[in-house]
């Protein structure tokens, strides 16, 4: 496992309007790791992850992405380090009008030379990867919230990217669910070497995926290390914010 | 801060004309959506016939109607078929079925769109290299551009027919004497410039729906509203456009009968 930073934000600052969300970030992700990003509601954790794959472009700082600079790259350039990348998203943001099989084969048409039967055996490779492959025909309306997700990390898997982020997987799953898609991204990591940055407030999720945890408030991190140093902090925001995670049912 | 309903509407009607702009230049780029234009122009086209086909019936029926009292009043019933065809064809069936695929396209396409904005769903498309911009906006205006002069010709035929009904019911007129009458004014650049007109028409309907529901920012609350904006915009457009374009065709083509 090399230790050269594969993600690295160097003091990103980024406001909408008069609100200051991000202030001053710098952080770093090894390729490999996985990097767990904590802390409340409306702290920047999902702004912090738009800035690594273009969405959102900073006011000031640097965003680099396996060795180029994200920010200052548009078009096709930007579409290169995109297709490195995978992001489930909070939502799951399966497309309402396909089917789960069409969601998965949209990407691959679009960006591989496969055949149909090529695309099909990558789809139900990794619809049977993520435990869905009966699903196949089925629309997004008609999956739970946890099979949702599971599709959606099937579909950001099946371009094969380096790098996956994903803003709050968990959210809104029973705790089973909650144990199989963690469980799902650790064996991502450990199967396919992906490296991981993950957004959530569910301490059960950065309890299974992190490697080091980055606790980010007001815009800025506070403090950074394994889940046990960071929730062994001493802030009151760290001990609001654990305290009430770990009274969640 | 807050905007000023004005400021908001300029500010809104640039970023329009810059979207507008940003259609001509990227519809000759690839990647060309083909399957998608094909599944919108399925969309806009047949999904549209049942509503226009009613539609174009009762303009006929009404706009015969309405008129023979007129005509027979001034001893000119026997113009009624050329004055139908006329209305129809330049100005009523264009404009009625434009307005009428707005209300139903408009809204439908501005509250797709939006709502795969608050789902995220268009963050997924960019965020996988897909550029939305191709696969929803020129997809989605095209096949308004290229099916609004379809369903108006469409329309027309229909409210001729609407037209013919009613006159057969209420005058026992015969079929050929209605339709020598009713096409011996009309002439060909009528037909092409008028109903030409209506992919303008779709255009102004694409774009503002799409640009509307593109830019949605919140929640279900906001993307009604996009909805019902984009209505209300793409109609007033419509009828705004339409008067620079019958000022254009009278100055280049001149008027009927000149």
């Amino acid at each position: 496992m090399s230790t050269e930073p594969i993600i690295r934000l160097k003091g990103v600052e980024k406001s909408f309007g008069p609100l200051n969300v991000l202030k001053g970030i710098d952080y770093e992700v090894g390729e490999g790791v996985s990097s767990v990003i904590m802390g409340g509601s409306g702290s920047g954790k999902s702004v912090l992850i738009k800035h690594v794959v273009g969405l959102l472009k900073p006011d000031a700082g640097e965003v680099w992405v396996s060795g180029k600079r994200v920010d200052t790259l548009d078009g096709d350039e930007l579409d290169m380090i995109r297709l490195s990348i995978g992001y489930l998203f909070q939502s799951g943001a399966l497309f309402d009008s396909m089917s789960v099989f069409e969601n998965m084969e949209f990407f691959l048409e679009r960006h591989s030379e496969m055949t149909r039967p090529e695309r099909e055996d990558r789809i139900m490779e990794y619809l049977t990867w993520v435990g869905l492959p009966e699903k196949r025909h089925h629309r997004p309306a008609e999956l739970s919230g946890g099979q949702r997700k599971r599709i959606a990390l099937a579909r950001a898997l099946v371009l094969g990217p380096d790098i996956m982020l994903y803003d709050e997987p968990t959210t809104g799953l029973d705790p089973v669910s909650v144990r199989s898609v963690s469980e799902l991204i650790v064996r991502l990591r450990e199967e396919l070497g992906v490296t991981s940055v993950a957004i959530t407030h569910d301490l059960l999720c950065a309890e299974i995926i992190a490697d080091d945890v980055h606790f980010l408030y007001e815009g800025a991190i506070l403090t950074s290390g394994s889940l046990e140093q960071v929730r062994g902090t001493d802030h009151p925001a760290l001990k609001e914010f654990f305290g009430s995670t770990d009274s969640d049912p | 801060m807050t905007t000023s309903p004005i400021s908001e509407f300029f500010s809104d009607f640039g970023e329009l004309c810059r979207y507008m702009g940003r259609f001509f230049l990227r519809v000759w780029r690839r990647p060309f959506e083909f399957r998608e234009l094909i599944r919108q122009m399925d969309e806009v086209g047949s999904k549209s016939f049942l509503l226009t086909s009613v539609t174009g019936l009762a303009i006929g029926i009404v706009l015969a109607m309405q008129s023979r009292g007129t005509l027979v009043r001034f001893g000119a019933e026997a113009v009624l078929p050329s004055m139908l065809a006329l209305s129809v064809v330049k100005e009523i069936g264009p404009v009625i079925t434009s307005l009428v695929l707005a209300g139903r396209l408009g809204a439908g396409m501005a509250a797709e769109i939006g709502s795969m904005r608050v789902t995220e769903q268009i963050d997924a498309l960019e965020v996988a290299a897909l550029k939305p911009f191709h696969f929803l906006i020129i997809t989605r205006t095209l096949a308004c551009m290229l099916m609004f002069p379809i369903l108006t010709l469409w329309t027309d035929a229909v409210a001729l027919f609407g037209g013919y009904i009613e006159s057969y019911l209420a005058s026992g007129m015969d079929y050929r004497i209605f339709v020598s009458t009713a096409f011996e004014t009309l002439r060909i650049s009528d037909v092409i410039v008028d109903t030409g007109k209506t992919s303008i028409f779709g255009f102004i309907v694409g774009m503002v729906s799409c640009y509307l529901g593109f830019n949605v920012r919140g929640g279900t609350r906001e993307v009604g509203q996009a909805a019902m904006r984009a209505v209300v915009g793409a109609s007033l457009l419509i009828l705004l456009t339409d008067v620079v374009i019958v000022r254009l065709s009278i100055m280049i083509f001149g008027d009927v009968g000149t």
